[in-house]
């Protein structure tokens, strides 16, 4: 019982990640209609927020210190981060330690100005263009920035660790009365599902509780419609992107302690988030976030041991073993509408 | 009497054949003028290094490019010379090599089996490349091997841990620097006894290819020798970015050891998340739990940042030993670029000057005269103290080091401490041991 609890918790932690790209993508499909293969290099982007935060708030200056010497026998080069200077040692510390959550703040406006400069600068050309050239112009856009990234940062995955108050792990099965040890769970692993319960809430609220989302949503049932009374859909369209674009780079700025940010990491999410909306159903947000979290917690469990011996590779396949059954039994996937792709 | 039984039927058979011929790679025909395939015979003599250039392995690429770019520099003559001051070998005299400069290009292997043999098949055929060097993956360095033995060039393999590079799939024209994952094991195993003791319950985690196999089977087997039990072995997908499913259960599978063979990305990652899991504050059958990294990169050691603290692993060579040979090159190297050299820049620096001293010494670029002036080579002053290239399976034989993430580095480049430098013969084995079984050096290949 408790290796079962254990692996949904790793499922949901990685469902989290898988919902909130999904999320993005499906947003950016049901209003503009554009495939987007550049979104899990939005994931990687907003990572890299929190990588470019972290090295903004330990630039330093050096003293020599002639007591210790470098690898080449020179005066050891001590360096001391300025905020540590400016707010004094022990502030400064803290604010260098609590570098990913302030990232927050750092990666939403330059996430909104990405998506914008992305969806007005190139995607708005393909909008009326096939499906096959948005997927192409989008992929191609993705490699580029990769390896912009991999340009200033390197190849190397950068650690980006989370505040020590947040490290470390908890035994959760002594709080529901299992023996010590049998359910020891990462804290930021948590907070990382916590933070992702909450994206996914705020954009469902925003899109049912505000003009702008009663608009967007009516945008999507009926752009003609809506465009005929007088409102400028495409602007609220632009911004949604604008809002797609930030939901991955929130979520890639919060993964960045579970797996250090490296240039590659969207990639590595990217066919598995659109299998995601696949199942999901394409147009679907319900189905993006349930698809999200219900292979999530399938690949955990396909990981087990007990399943890898019994079905050998079942852990490399289980994604697309799902889809496959789902897209035969429920072709337009768990939650998809009638008329999405169909045309 | 002419004969009229001329079909089409056969003129087309007899056109494929004359076809294919004519379509045949030019490195399997190599000019008949030539003794050997790329036989230099202007001023300059061209090598071709092959290394990631992209793809996730593309820092440690970097690395070698720039050690093999410092090794060309001290053949012809330039910079402070470096190795060639300390190598016992006195043949290389800073003119090149047989009195030729020394040029070279370069490939990208993208850390993929095909588009490293592309890369090193361009350089053969179009560069006229003598010499392929470089990588940074067992499954390129097989693959490049294979390529080079066909073409009758040599290939001196940059980072390659597998223990199949001279085992089963060793070959004549082939030859390794670097140390392998038996001597990871027989390196590994005093220390662990020392440090851990013999009554421990080992967890494998490993890479499902052909080098994270190799590594599994000799650290088990070494460990098993100690008195240990291995409780499980794991394989994950190369392609993971997140083992969290992988380490969940190890703390209740009875283990008091996580073994993890994973290398580069995957080694990052799962070691980060088993510092989440909080395995390393935990204790198990009334000992701390222990995690062992049993091969170690400088760059991956940046990669896993703090992580690495106290865990032990192995390493081919590091830039804080104190031999002449070492203090040579990480002078050159670091003067040069500002940083120390890694140990793949290493591997790469010695196999380029090991190459260049065989051509002196054989008096010849053929790579049959090369195999020979490099079979049973024993030579000091390249770091690691007193080495051999065995005959038998081009395998080299050096001291290997154990070593720690450093729990107080002073900088950037001490990540990792070293804790034991591993003399040579505890590392050595007979060449038909079972975990090097299969496979035939075979004859040199010269290409003509």
């Amino acid at each position: 019982m408790d290796a079962i609890l254990l692996q949904i918790l790793n499922g949901l932690d990685k469902g989290s990640a898988y919902a909130l790209i999904a999320l993005g993508l499906t947003l950016i499909f049901g209003t503009l209609g554009v495939v987007n293969f550049a979104h899990g290099a939005l994931f990687m982007i907003g990572a890299f927020c929190a990588v470019t935060l972290q090295k903004l708030l330990n630039l330093s200056f050096e003293t020599l210190d002639e007591t210790q010497k470098d690898f080449l026998g020179n005066p050891l080069k001590v360096e001391t981060p300025y905020v540590e200077y400016w707010f004094g040692p022990e502030v400064g510390a803290t604010i260098i330690d609590w570098s990913v959550p302030l990232a927050i703040l750092f990666a939403i406006p330059v996430m909104l100005l990405v998506g914008y400069v992305m969806e007005r600068g190139l995607i708005k050309h393909f909008y009326k263009r096939p499906h096959a050239d948005q997927i192409l112009v989008t992929f191609g856009l993705a490699i580029v920035l990769q390896e912009i990234v991999k340009y200033f940062f390197g190849a190397n995955p950068i650690q980006t660790p989370p505040p020590d108050a947040l490290s470390g792990s908890v035994d959760l099965g002594i709080m529901v009365g299992f023996d010590p040890n049998a359910i020891i769970y990462p804290i930021w692993r948590l907070v990382y599902f916590g933070f992702a319960v909450g994206i996914i809430g705020a954009v469902f609220s925003f899109l049912q509780f505000t003009t702008f989302g009663m608009v967007v949503r009516a945008g999507m049932a009926d752009r003609e419609t809506v465009g005929l009374l007088g409102i400028n859909i495409d602007r609220r369209f632009t911004i949604m992107f604008g809002i797609a674009a930030a939901v991955a780079g929130l979520a890639g700025v919060m993964y960045g302690p579970l797996n250090p940010p490296n240039y590659h990491m969207g990639m590595d999410f990217l066919v598995l988030s659109f299998v995601v909306v696949v199942v999901g159903g394409m147009g679907s947000l319900p189905g993006a976030v349930l698809a999200g979290f219900l292979l999530g917690i399938l690949e955990s469990f396909a990981s087990t041991t007990w399943a890898t011996t019994t079905i050998p590779g079942i852990n490399q396949i289980i994604i697309y073993l799902v889809a496959i059954i789902v897209l035969l039994t429920r072709p337009r996937g768990l939650m998809g509408r009638k008329g999405v792709m169909e045309e | 009497m002419t004969n009229k039984n001329v079909t089409r039927r056969g003129v087309l058979k007899s056109g494929a054949v004359a076809g294919s011929g004519l379509a045949l790679p030019t490195i399997f025909t190599a000019s008949s003028a030539a003794a050997f395939t790329n036989e230099p015979t202007g001023s300059s003599v061209t090598l071709g290094f092959n290394v990631p250039q992209t793809g996730p392995y593309a820092e440690e690429g970097n690395d070698e490019l720039l050690a093999q770019q410092l090794a060309v520099e001290h053949l012809n003559g330039e910079g402070d010379g470096g190795c060639l001051n300390t190598f016992s070998s006195k043949a290389l005299k800073g003119n090149g090599i047989l009195g030729k400069k020394v040029e070279f290009v370069t490939g990208d292997t993208q850390t993929k089996s095909d588009a490293a043999r592309a890369s090193a098949k361009s350089m053969i055929e179009k560069d006229g490349a003598i010499m392929i060097n470089g990588g940074s993956s067992s499954g390129v360095a097989v693959a490049v091997q294979g390529l080079c033995q066909e073409a009758g060039v040599i290939f001196m393999a940059g980072l390659t841990h597998a223990n199949d590079t001279t085992g089963k799939d060793k070959k004549a024209n082939g030859f390794r620097h670097f140390f392998n994952a038996y001597m990871s094991g027989a390196a590994l195993a005093p220390v662990l006894a020392a440090e851990m003791g013999k009554e421990r319950r080992a967890y494998h985690l490993t890479a499902d290819y052909n080098w994270g196999w190799t590594q599994e089977e000799s650290i088990v087997a070494s460990t098993e020798a100690l008195g240990w039990e291995t409780v499980n072995t794991v394989k994950t997908p190369l392609a993971s970015t997140d083992f969290s499913s992988y380490i969940a259960p190890v703390l209740n599978s009875g283990a008091d050891v996580l073994v993890l063979n994973h290398y580069g990305g995957n080694m990052v990652n799962s070691l980060t998340n088993a510092i989440q899991f909080g395995l390393l504050d935990k204790v198990a059958n009334g000992k701390d739990f222990k995690i062992v990294v049993p091969l170690y990169s400088e760059l991956m050691a940046a990669g896993a940042g703090e992580n690495i603290k106290g865990v032990l692993g192995s390493m081919n060579w590091n830039w804080q030993l104190q031999d002449e040979g070492t203090k040579a090159f990480v002078k050159s190297f670091g003067e040069k670029y500002g940083k120390p050299p890694s140990n793949s820049a290493q591997t790469c620096y010695a196999q380029v000057l090991l190459y260049a001293d065989a051509v002196e010494r054989a008096g010849t670029f053929n790579p049959c005269g090369v195999v020979e002036a490099l079979e049973d080579f024993e030579f000091d002053g390249l770091g690691n103290g007193p080495t051999w290239y065995r005959g038998a399976d081009h395998q080299c034989f050096k001291d290997v080091l154990v070593v720690r993430g450093n729990e107080n580095p002073t900088n950037a480049y001490d990540t990792l401490e070293i804790v034991e430098i591993t003399p040579r013969a505890q590392v050595e084995y007979d060449p038909e041991h079972p975990m090097f079984a299969g496979g035939e050096l075979g004859k040199c290949n010269p290409g003509a």
